[in-house]
């Protein structure tokens, strides 16, 4: 069933409990985004050091996809660099748009692919996309204000 | 209750093989439309399409009287005493947006206030939160009370010698509520303030006489009563609207014009700046037809009937909220159901052919005071059976099996 490819076990997980929920107190990078279309708000705050997202958290609430998507983010960005977190947005969102991902050799299972089934929900993809998209914009603001940090 | 199958046959939409079981109850959003109405549009432009208002020969004035024919129809559906009484607009957004131009950036100073309602969809809310910033004027709130009901009382409260004018909903999007708006305008009026009623949600399913109401203005969508996307209407008393101004300018909406300066049209065609959506308002006006050949008593009666059945069959499910009142209220209807988020609650019943809306409604500050971030909402119309009430309820039942487990 095609709602089972959407809600898969490792997104329900997420959902129930979710991985960096809060707001670091020292965070470098504070952005908050609202989906517009259905009222779904995320606030994400980063902890940078070396050019590296050292810790990453998220608060505020919104649908199953949404928020597992938020908790899947944080875990995955940890300790990386922002232009490798820039290529994982590209395949995520190739991923929850067209259905594709690339898998990564050196990985035998992504927790990222279990968004594959979001594709065939099209109206679900900005849920999806939300906590990337707050991700990406902060990230820009930040290398903005702090132009040298990363390199 | 109406004979649904007989309408569902109108339908060409709804009778698609691939249609046979879906569930439209979103009509709050949007309707589908009758084949009268998509014929009457297709005559139009196979038979008597040309511009209208221009052109010397006969084909323009067959196109010219279709639009004055569409317009004069619009006026006796709604009691307005003469033709010229109707705009036609996009849609009711635009409606209230002429006024917000035409009207208030000359009769709004300073100092001034304007009284709108916790109720309001954005189009009527928004529209006036600019007027208040460009004319430096006060933006007044009439609050909503736990089940979204506004109280005249308050509005005693709220009116003062500088308020210029009420913008108020008669049946809310979000919550169903229909607003008593008897009492709110006598109100309004002996306080020396204007009316704006929003008939988005209520000049679909009930009948609505502007001169009954005594209302200044009426901001209502075609696509919302069976007629084409695209078409609006704005009523306005005569004596308002040749005071106010164009806000577009351009073709058709000038007596005349030389190098450096204008003469308006008469009302209404002033407003209606360059070339119209004629075959709209001809499709608006077959589907005025539609719908009172059902009749406007017995369409409120069927959304009634329908509302009631599931406002009791939902309010027996385990872990339901409903919003809004229980009585005097409209056919959309707003719900959460235990801990399942609206979207996914949607993304759900859509597998199973049933269409609701999930998220806001266009109406932010009515899930502030509900502190929800959304909700999810069915919506019934004429086409809808109680079949279709059966079938939301077990859909959500199944919902809940299916979520339960791990939410």
């Amino acid at each position: 069933m095609a709602l089972d490819q959407l809600y898969q076990e490792v997104l329900l997980d997420h959902y129930r409990q979710p991985r960096n929920r809060g707001e670091l107190a020292d965070a470098d990078v504070r952005l908050e985004l609202k989906n517009p279309f259905c009222g779904d708000e995320i606030l994400l705050t980063l902890k940078m050091a070396d050019g590296r997202v050292q810790k990453a958290a998220f608060e505020g609430h919104g649908c199953v996809i949404s928020q597992a998507s938020a908790s899947v983010m944080t875990e995955k960005i940890k300790g990386l660099r922002v232009e490798e977190i820039e290529k994982i947005a590209d395949q995520f969102t190739r991923l929850v748009k067209e259905g594709r991902y690339e898998r990564p050799e050196e990985e035998e299972f992504d927790e990222i692919e279990a968004f594959a089934g979001v594709c065939e929900f099209p109206t679900r993809v900005k849920c999806a996309m939300l906590a990337w998209r707050t991700l990406l914009q902060g990230l820009q603001a930040h290398e903005h204000d702090h132009p040298h940090d990363d390199h | 209750m109406l004979d649904v199958r007989k309408i569902r046959s109108d339908f060409p939409l709804l009778v698609r093989p691939e249609n046979r079981d879906l569930v439209y109850i979103d009509s709050a959003a949007t309707t589908h439309r009758p084949r009268q109405v998509l014929e009457a549009m297709e005559d139009f432009y196979r038979r008597d399409n040309a511009n209208p208002h221009r052109g010397a020969y006969r084909l323009a004035e067959r196109a010219t009287a279709a639009y004055e024919a569409a317009r004069a129809r619009v006026a006796a559906f709604i009691g307005a005493g003469r033709s010229e009484e109707i705009i036609f607009t996009r849609n009711a957004t635009e409606a209230v947006n002429l006024v917000a131009w035409g009207w208030a950036e000359r009769a709004v100073q300073e100092g001034d206030e304007i009284i709108v309602t916790e109720l309001e969809h954005h189009s009527n809310l928004v529209p006036w939160q600019m007027v208040a910033q460009r004319c430096g004027a006060r933006l007044r709130f009439l609050e909503i009370d736990e089940a979204g009901r506004l109280s005249s009382d308050q509005l005693d409260d709220l009116l003062t010698p500088r308020t210029r004018l009420l913008a108020i909903t008669q049946t809310s999007n979000a919550l169903g509520t229909i607003v008593p708006l008897g009492r709110f305008i006598d109100k309004a009026h002996a306080a020396g303030a204007l009316v704006l009623v929003d008939g988005a949600q209520s000049v679909p399913h009930m009948a609505v006489d502007v001169q009954a109401l005594d209302t200044d203005f009426l901001a209502f969508s075609g696509h919302k009563m069976l007629g084409p996307l695209g078409i609006g209407v704005l009523y306005g008393k005569m004596a308002h609207l040749e005071k106010m101004n164009p806000f577009l300018f351009g073709g058709d909406m000038i007596s005349s014009v030389d190098y450096m300066h204008s003469e308006w049209n008469d009302v209404p065609w002033k407003f209606e700046a360059g070339t119209q959506n004629v075959a709209g308002a001809v499709g608006l006006a077959a589907a005025i037809d539609y719908l009172e050949e059902i009749g406007m008593t017995a369409i409120a009666e069927h959304d009634h009937a329908l509302t009631q059945l599931a406002l009791e069959k939902l309010a027996s499910l385990e872990g339901i909220i409903l919003y809004g009142p229980r009585t005097e209220r409209g056919p959309a209807l707003s719900f959460n159901l235990a801990s399942i988020h609206p979207h996914d609650l949607a993304t759900f019943l859509d597998q199973q052919q049933i269409a609701i809306r999930s998220g806001h409604h266009c109406a932010q500050v009515v899930m502030h005071k509900l502190q929800v971030p959304a909700t999810a909402r069915a919506s019934f119309y004429l086409y809808n059976s109680e079949q279709d009430v059966e079938r939301l309820v077990n859909g959500l039942l199944q919902a809940k099996d299916y979520f339960e487990k791990w939410l």
